[in-house]
C-alpha cells in the first residue's frame, strides 16, 4: 500500500481508481450465474476464481453492490453461537476476517474489540455458560464474566441499568470484532473481477428459465442469458427468487433497523449485546455509535424505518447509558432479513440441477461472508456441499433436523 | 401500517397487536404423504403479495383474519374467522 500511495504521488496523472471493469452487456452465456452482488455473492465469485479457476462467471446486481444488507449492517463478527456446527462455521469465518485485508489488499478496518453479551437474569447466566461451554469445546474463545469485569471493560456502563434490570454477568467472546461493510463488498469485487469475472450492476433478474429440472438461463433487464448453474444470493429477495422456480422454503421476510448517533470521541472499546434490553451497540471508527435490536414484529418487504424502533431502541439505551440523554441520533435505516426457523441459514443444493441456495442470513449474514462464499464456491465447483455446511442444507426441514441455534439468538445478529 | 382494524374493538394502535402468520389450511393428516406434511410444517409463502393472515388484538383477546399486502404493508380488510362477508375499510 505505501509503495502504491508514493507511485500515485509522484504520478502527474491522478486518476481516481476504479474498482472493477465496467462492462456493457452481459456475454450469450457463462458457466455460472451469480444473483446478487451482496457481500456474499461477490465472495462466492472470488473464491470459484481463486481456489477452483472458474472465472467465467457473472455477477448480476439490480442496484448497486453492497446497497443490500451488506451495507446496512451493524457489522458484528464473532463465533459464539451455541450449537458445535454453527461455532465451526463462524470460527472458520472469523479465521479469514482476520487475515482478510491483507488477502484483498484494503482496509476493512477489521477491529477486534472483545464481545459481551450482557446477562440480566439467572435463566440468561444459564444460557451463558452453556453457550462458553460449547465454545471452549470447540476452541472458540468464550468465557463467563462478573460484573467486575463488565465495568473495567466499560466503566461508562450503569450495571444496575436504572435499576430495571441489574446485570448480573456476561459472556466474553475476545475474538468479536467489527469491520468497514461496504469495504468487504468492493474489495471481494476488485478481487474478482481481477481474477477474471465480470460484475454487473442495474442489472436484474427477471426469471430463471428451468428445463427438465435443469438450471438452463436466466432472463435479465439486460437480455437473456444461457448458464447451468446459478446461484442466488439476495438474502431480503430469496422467496422472490424461489418463487421464479418453483421452490418452496421456510424463509420469511422482517424488516431489521438500526441507527447511529452523531459522532463522539472514542469511548466504548468493547461490543456491548443485551438481550433482555434489546440493544446491541459498537462505536464505530468513525465515533458514531452504531446501534441494532430484534427483528421488526411482522413481515413486511420493505426498507422503511419507524418512529417505535428508534424510541424503544433509545431508551434502553439510556437505562445502560443515562449520560448519553444529550446525544443526537443522526440517521436510521433498515434492511429485509430472510429469516428462517432455527436462525441458521439455508445454503447448498436444491432440487433443482443446477440451482445453488445461500441465504436464510437474517440477522446474522455479514459474519457469515467470506466463508460462505468460499463454501458456495466449492459446492458449485463440486456439485456437491462441503461438510462445514451440511446441517445448513434445504433439506434438513425434511428431515425434520432442525440445528438448534435459535436459543441463543434473543437479539440475533 | 400505524392503525388497525379489530372487527370487536374497531380501530385501534398497531401497539395493541400481534401477528399471528398467514392462515393456512393444514393438508388432510390421513392422505397426505411425509413430505406434503413437513412442507406444511416448515414452509411459508415467503415472496411478496396479498396474504390472510392472523392477527390478535391483546387488550381484548381477539383473533382475527386481516388481508394485508406485504409490499406495501396496506391492509384491505379484516373479519373475524368465517365471517368475511362484512368489508371494512382500513384506516389510513
Ligand atoms: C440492520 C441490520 C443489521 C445487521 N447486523 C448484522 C451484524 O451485526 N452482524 C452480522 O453478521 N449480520 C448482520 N446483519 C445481517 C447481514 O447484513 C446479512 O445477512 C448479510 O449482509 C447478507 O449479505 P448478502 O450478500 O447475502 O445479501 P445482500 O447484501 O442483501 O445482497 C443481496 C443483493 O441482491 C440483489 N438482488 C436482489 N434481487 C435481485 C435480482 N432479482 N437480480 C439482481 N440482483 C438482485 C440486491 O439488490 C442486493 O444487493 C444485519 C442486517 C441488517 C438489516
Amino acid at each position: 500500500m505505501p509503495l502504491r500511495l508514493l507511485k500515485f504521488a509522484l504520478s502527474k496523472e491522478h486518476p481516481a481508481p476504479r474498482f472493477f471493469k465496467s462492462h456493457e452487456t452481459p456475454k450469450k452465456s457463462y458457466d455460472v450465474v451469480i444473483i446478487g452482488g451482496g457481500g456474499h455473492g461477490l465472495a462466492a465469485a472470488y473464491y470459484l476464481a481463486k481456489d477452483h479457476g472458474i472465472t467465467n462467471v457473472c455477477v448480476l446486481e439490480k442496484g448497486y453492490i453492497g446497497g443490500g444488507n451488506t451495507g446496512r449492517n451493524t457489522t458484528i463478527v464473532r463465533s459464539n453461537y451455541l450449537t458445535p456446527e454453527g461455532v465451526n462455521f463462524y470460527d472458520a469465518s472469523v479465521k479469514i476476517y482476520e487475515g482478510l485485508s491483507e488477502e484483498l489488499d484494503l482496509n476493512l478496518f477489521y477491529s477486534t474489540r472483545g464481545h459481551f453479551t450482557l446477562a440480566h437474569t439467572e435463566s440468561a447466566m444459564r444460557t451463558m455458560r452453556w453457550r462458553a461451554e460449547v465454545n471452549k469445546h470447540v476452541g472458540v474463545e468464550s468465557r463467563v464474566v462478573g460484573p467486575d469485569e463488565i465495568a473495567k471493560a466499560c466503566p461508562q456502563l450503569d450495571l444496575s441499568c436504572s435499576g430495571q434490570a441489574p446485570i448480573l454477568g456476561a459472556l466474553f467472546h475476545a475474538p468479536g470484532s467489527v469491520a468497514r461493510h461496504d469495504g468487504v463488498a468492493w474489495g471481494y469485487a476488485r478481487g474478482a473481477d481481477r481474477l477474471g469475472a465480470e460484475i454487473y450492476q442495474n442489472t436484474e433478474v427477471l426469471g430463471i428459465d428451468v428445463k427438465n429440472g435443469k438450471v438452463c438461463g436466466v432472463k435479465t433487464n439486460k437480455g437473456y442469458i444461457e448458464t447451468k448453474q446459478v446461484l442466488s444470493a439476495v438474502a431480503g429477495f430469496t422467496p422472490r427468487i424461489t418463487e421464479m422456480v418453483d421452490l418452496e422454503t421456510p424463509i420469511v421476510i422482517h424488516p431489521l433497523q438500526a441507527c447511529v448517533t452523531e459522532p463522539m470521541k472514542p469511548w466504548l472499546d468493547t461490543i456491548l449485546v443485551s438481550g433482555s434490553l434489546h440493544v446491541y451497540v459498537s462505536q464505530s471508527s468513525r465515533g458514531e455509535l452504531v446501534m441494532g435490536s430484534s427483528l421488526d414484529p411482522y413481515e413486511v418487504h420493505s426498507t422503511r424505518s419507524t418512529l417505535d424502533f428508534v424510541e424503544g431502541l433509545t431508551s434502553h439505551m439510556l437505562d445502560m447509558f443515562p449520560f448519553l440523554s444529550n446525544v443526537k441520533v443522526v440517521r436510521q435505516w433498515a434492511g429485509m432479513a430472510d429469516m428462517t426457523p432455527d436462525f441458521a441459514p439455508i445454503m447448498g443444493k436444491t432440487p433443482i440441477e443446477g440451482f445453488y441456495l445461500d441465504a436464510g442470513w437474517g440477522t446474522w449474514g455479514f459474519k457469515a461472508t467470506p466463508i460462505s462464499g468460499k463454501t458456495m464456491a466449492q459446492t458449485i465447483a463440486n456439485d456437491s456441499a462441503p461438510d462445514l455446511i451440511h446441517s445448513f442444507r434445504l433439506s434438513r426441514f425434511e428431515d425434520y433436523e432442525l440445528t438448534g441455534e435459535k436459543g441463543a439468538a434473543s437479539v440475533g445478529h | 401500517m400505524k392503525l388497525l382494524t379489530c372487527p370487536m374493538n374497531g380501530t385501534r394502535p398497531l401497539s395493541e397487536f400481534v401477528f399471528g402468520g398467514e392462515y393456512r389450511q393444514a393438508p388432510d393428516q390421513d392422505t397426505c404423504t411425509d413430505a406434503q406434511w413437513a412442507a406444511f410444517v416448515h414452509n411459508r409463502s415467503g415472496a411478496p403479495g396479498d396474504k390472510k393472515e392472523w392477527w390478535y388484538h391483546s387488550p381484548s383477546g381477539t383473533w382475527f383474519i386481516a388481508e394485508r399486502n406485504t409490499l406495501t404493508d396496506k391492509v384491505t380488510r379484516t373479519y373475524l374467522l368465517g365471517q368475511n362477508n362484512t368489508t371494512q375499510e382500513e384506516g389510513k
